[in-house]
C-alpha cells in the first residue's frame, strides 16, 4: 500500500477524535495525537505534564517576543517540536491518522496527504461533551466556546488558510447529521477511491 | 506643530508595529523613518538641514570618526554609525569565533575544569556569562550558554531552569558594565563621547558590586533546584572538550583576535581609535583568518539589525529636531521639582520598567537627547545621568522574559529543548534579583556621585 496521511481537523465535541481513531484502527495505521508530545517528551528526557499546558494553544502575542527567529512563546515552540515530528515520520514514509497540530497545513506537500475537517451542530456538540465529560450543560457550552476558540487561533497561527474553510481540506462533514460511525464509512469510501483510482 | 505631531505620531506607531511583530522589525523603523525623513523634516520643517544632520552621512568621511586624539562625540542627532559600523564589526568576530567552536568549548572546558559538578558549574557560568556580556553581545553569550546547560543538565541530570535564568541575568549584567557590552550602551558610549575605561571605571564598579550580591542571592535562592538526587560519576563521561573545536589553526587565530579587540577596546582613549575603526579592523582580520569561509561569515552578518538601528536613529532624530524631548526633559524637571536626588531616582526606575516591558535599544536612544537637555538646565553632571540611564536600561530588562533580547533567547533555548519557563518562575528569580541591583545602583549613585 502506498503512504496514506490522514490529517483530522475537528471542532471541539464533533467526535473528530474518534473519527480519528476509528480511521487508523480500520486501516491498521498508527494515529498521532497527545501522544506524540509524550513520546516527544521521553526522547527528550522532561516532564511531560510540563510540556502538556501548552499543546494547541495560542500563544499569547503581549507575554512573548521572537528575536532572531528564537521565540519564547512555548506555544509556539511546542507547536514547532510536533510539526518535526510529524513531518519525520512522514519522510519515513509512514501511514498515519494526525489529530489536530495544523496537520493539513504542515503535510501539505505529501501526495499521501488526505484531509478531513470535522464539524458538528453547536447543539449536539455541547451534548456531547456533557455526556462524555461529566459536565453541566452551561459548563460543556462555555468549554465547546473556549476550545473552538484556542483551536482557531492556534491553526490560524500556523496556517496560511483559515481554520474549517472547506477549500482547505479535501472534505468538510458534518458528524451531526450522520453519526460517527457513517462519516467514518463515507471518509474510507473516499481514500479508496483517492488510492485506489 | 504639525511636525511635532507627526514625528510622535510615527515613533508611537513604529514602538506599537514592533510590539505586535507583525511586520519585521528592521522594515518597520525604515518605512517609520523615509516617513520622518517625508513629513517631518520635509513637509513639516522644509528643513535640508535637519535631513543632512539626521542622516550623518558625511561624519563617517571626517578624521575624528576614525581617530580621535581628544575627548570628542558624535552628534547625538541622527543616525550613529560608530554604533552600527562597530556592531557589525563584532558581528563578523562573533561568526568567526562561533564557527570554529569558541563558545561551546569554553563551557564545555569550564564544566571540565569543576569536574562537571552541577553548583560549581552553577556559579561558574554565572560570572562566564558576566564575563563575556562584557564584550560580545549578550544573544550570542546566551545562545551558547544555554545550549551548552541543557547539554550538560542532561549528561550530569540536573535541572537546567535555574543554571539558564541566572545566565540570562549575569548576562544583561554584565553586558552593563562596558561600553560594548549591551547596544544601549554603545549608542550613550558613542552619542555623547564616553570611553570604554569611562564605562568600566563607572558603571563597571557598580555591576562588579552587584555581580558579586546576586550571585550569592542566587546561590542561596536556587541551590537545592539544580541538583536531582541523581549523582553521575565525572569519570564515566569520557568526553574532551578540545574535540568541539573544528578548526585548531582558527580556533587559535580566533582566539588571538577576540583578546585583541579586547585589548583595543581597553586602550581606545589611549590610542585613540574609535570603536567604529575598531569593529572594521577586527572585522578584516576575522575575514582574513576565516580564508574560504569568508562569504559564509558575511551571510551570516545580521543585517536585519543593523537596518534596524539605522531606521531607529533617523526617528529618533525627528523627535530631538522637532524638539518634543526637551518638552519631555522638562516633564521630569518639573517631577523632580529639581531635586537631584528624585531626577536621578526617575531616570534609573521609569527607565528600568520601561526597559522591563519594551524594547531598551529604541529606549535608549530618546532618552539620551532628553538627558542631555536636561543636564543643560539642571546642572546635573551628564555623565551621571548617563550612567543612571545605562544601568536602568541595562538592568531593567533582565525584570521579566520579554525586556531584553537574552532573555528571549534563553527562554527560547530552554523551550526548544522540553524546558518551558513559565513568566511565574521567571519573575519569581529575577524580578527580587532586578530590583536588589537596582537599589545597589542608586545607592553608589547616590553616595558616589551627588
Amino acid at each position: 500500500m502506498s503512504q496514506i496521511i490522514i490529517s483530522i481537523g475537528r471542532e471541539y465535541g464533533s467526535g473528530g477524535h474518534e473519527i480519528a481513531q476509528k480511521l487508523s484502527e480500520r486501516l491498521g495505521i498508527a494515529m498521532y495525537d497527545r501522544n506524540m508530545l509524550e513520546s516527544i517528551a521521553e526522547y527528550k528526557g522532561v516532564d511531560y505534564s510540563e510540556l502538556q499546558k501548552y499543546d494547541e494553544a495560542p500563544r499569547n502575542k503581549l507575554m512573548t517576543r521572537t528575536i532572531k527567529g528564537l521565540s519564547s512563546s512555548h506555544e509556539d515552540n511546542i507547536a514547532e517540536m510536533q510539526f518535526k515530528y510529524l513531518k519525520d515520520k512522514a519522510e519515513k514514509g509512514e501511514s498515519f491518522v494526525a489529530v489536530g497540530r495544523c496537520a493539513e497545513t504542515v503535510l501539505k506537500d505529501f501526495e499521501g496527504l488526505v484531509s478531513f475537517f470535522i464539524l458538528g451542530d453547536k447543539e449536539s456538540r455541547i451534548q456531547r461533551i456533557a455526556k462524555t465529560r461529566n459536565m453541566s450543560y452551561d459548563e460543556a457550552k462555555s468549554a465547546v466556546s473556549r476550545h473552538d476558540r484556542s483551536r482557531k487561533f492556534y491553526h490560524n497561527r500556523y496556517s496560511d488558510v483559515k481554520w474549517g474553510d472547506s477549500r482547505n481540506y479535501d472534505i468538510t462533514i458534518n458528524s451531526s447529521k450522520i453519526g460517527v460511525d457513517e462519516v467514518v464509512n463515507i471518509l474510507l469510501e473516499y481514500i479508496d477511491k483517492r488510492f485506489n483510482k | 506643530m504639525f511636525a511635532e505631531i507627526v514625528a510622535v505620531v510615527i515613533f508611537i506607531a513604529m514602538f506599537v508595529l514592533i510590539v505586535s511583530e507583525k511586520i519585521e522589525r528592521h522594515i518597520i523603523t525604515l518605512v517609520c523613518a523615509a516617513l520622518t525623513i517625508i513629513f517631518v523634516f520635509g513637509i513639516g520643517l522644509h528643513s535640508l538641514t535637519a535631513i543632512d544632520e539626521t542622516l550623518n552621512i558625511r561624519s563617517i568621511f571626517t578624521t575624528n570618526f576614525w581617530y580621535q586624539a581628544g575627548e570628542a562625540s558624535e552628534s547625538s542627532s541622527g543616525i550613529n554609525w560608530s554604533t552600527i559600523i562597530f556592531i557589525a564589526g563584532m558581528m563578523i568576530m562573533v561568526e568567526g569565533m562561533a564557527m570554529v567552536g569558541f563558545f561551546r568549548w569554553l563551557c564545555m572546558k569550564l564544566a571540565k575544569l569543576v569536574h562537571y559538578k552541577p553548583i560549581p558549574i552553577f556559579v561558574t557560568f554565572m560570572i562566564l556569562s558576566a564575563c563575556l556580556a562584557m564584550f560580545i553581545d549578550s544573544i550570542t553569550v546566551i545562545l551558547f550558554l544555554a545550549a551548552c546547560t541543557v547539554e550538560l543538565a542532561r549528561m550530569l541530570k540536573f535541572n537546567p531552569i535555574p543554571v539558564i535564568l541566572t545566565e540570562i541575568f549575569c548576562a544583561n549584567l554584565g553586558g552593563s558594565s562596558t561600553m560594548c557590552g549591551d547596544p544601549p550602551n554603545i549608542i550613550v558610549g558613542t552619542s555623547l563621547g564616553y570611553t570604554f575605561t569611562d564605562f568600566i571605571t563607572n558603571t563597571g564598579v557598580i555591576a562588579g558590586i552587584s555581580l558579586i550580591v546576586v550571585v550569592i542571592f542566587f546561590y542561596f535562592v536556587l541551590r537545592n533546584k539544580i541538583t536531582t538526587g541523581e549523582k553521575i560519576d565525572p569519570e564515566s563521561l569520557n568526553f574532551d572538550p578540545a574535540s568541539v573545536i573544528t578548526d585548531k589553526k582558527k580556533f587559535v587565530l580566533s582566539t588571538l583576535i577576540f583578546l585583541l579587540a579586547v585589548a583595543l577596546l581597553v586602550t581606545h582613549a589611549m590610542t585613540g581609535l574609535t570603536v567604529a575603526m575598531i569593529g572594521v579592523g577586527i572585522a578584516i582580520l576575522t575575514l582574513i583568518v576565516s580564508g574560504k569561509n569568508f562569504l559564509t561569515i558575511l551571510k551570516k552578518v545580521d543585517y536585519k539589525t543593523l537596518l534596524f538601528f539605522v531606521g531607529l536613529f533617523v526617528v529618533v532624530g525627528g523627535l530631538e529636531q522637532t524638539g518634543i524631548l526637551e518638552v519631555l526633559a522638562g516633564v521630569i524637571e518639573t517631577l523632580s521639582g529639581g531635586n537631584v536626588y528624585i531626577m536621578i531616582a526617575i531616570i534609573l526606575w521609569v527607565s528600568a520598567i520601561a526597559s522591563a516591558f519594551i524594547d531598551n535599544i529604541p529606549f535608549a536612544a530618546t532618552m539620551i537627547p532628553v538627558i542631555s537637555a536636561l543636564a543643560e538646565t539642571s546642572g546635573v553632571p551628564l555623565n551621571v545621568m548617563a550612567w543612571t540611564l545605562s544601568l536602568g536600561t541595562d538592568i531593567g530588562g533582565s525584570a521579566t522574559p520579554i525586556g531584553a533580547s537574552a532573555n528571549v533567547v534563553g527562554i527560547a533555548v530552554a523551550s526548544k529543548e522540553g524546558y518551558p519557563i513559565s513568566w511565574k518562575r521567571y519573575c519569581t528569580v529575577l524580578a527580587p534579583a532586578t530590583i536588589i541591583v537596582l537599589v545597589i545602583s542608586m545607592a553608589c549613585i547616590y553616595l558616589r556621585y551627588l
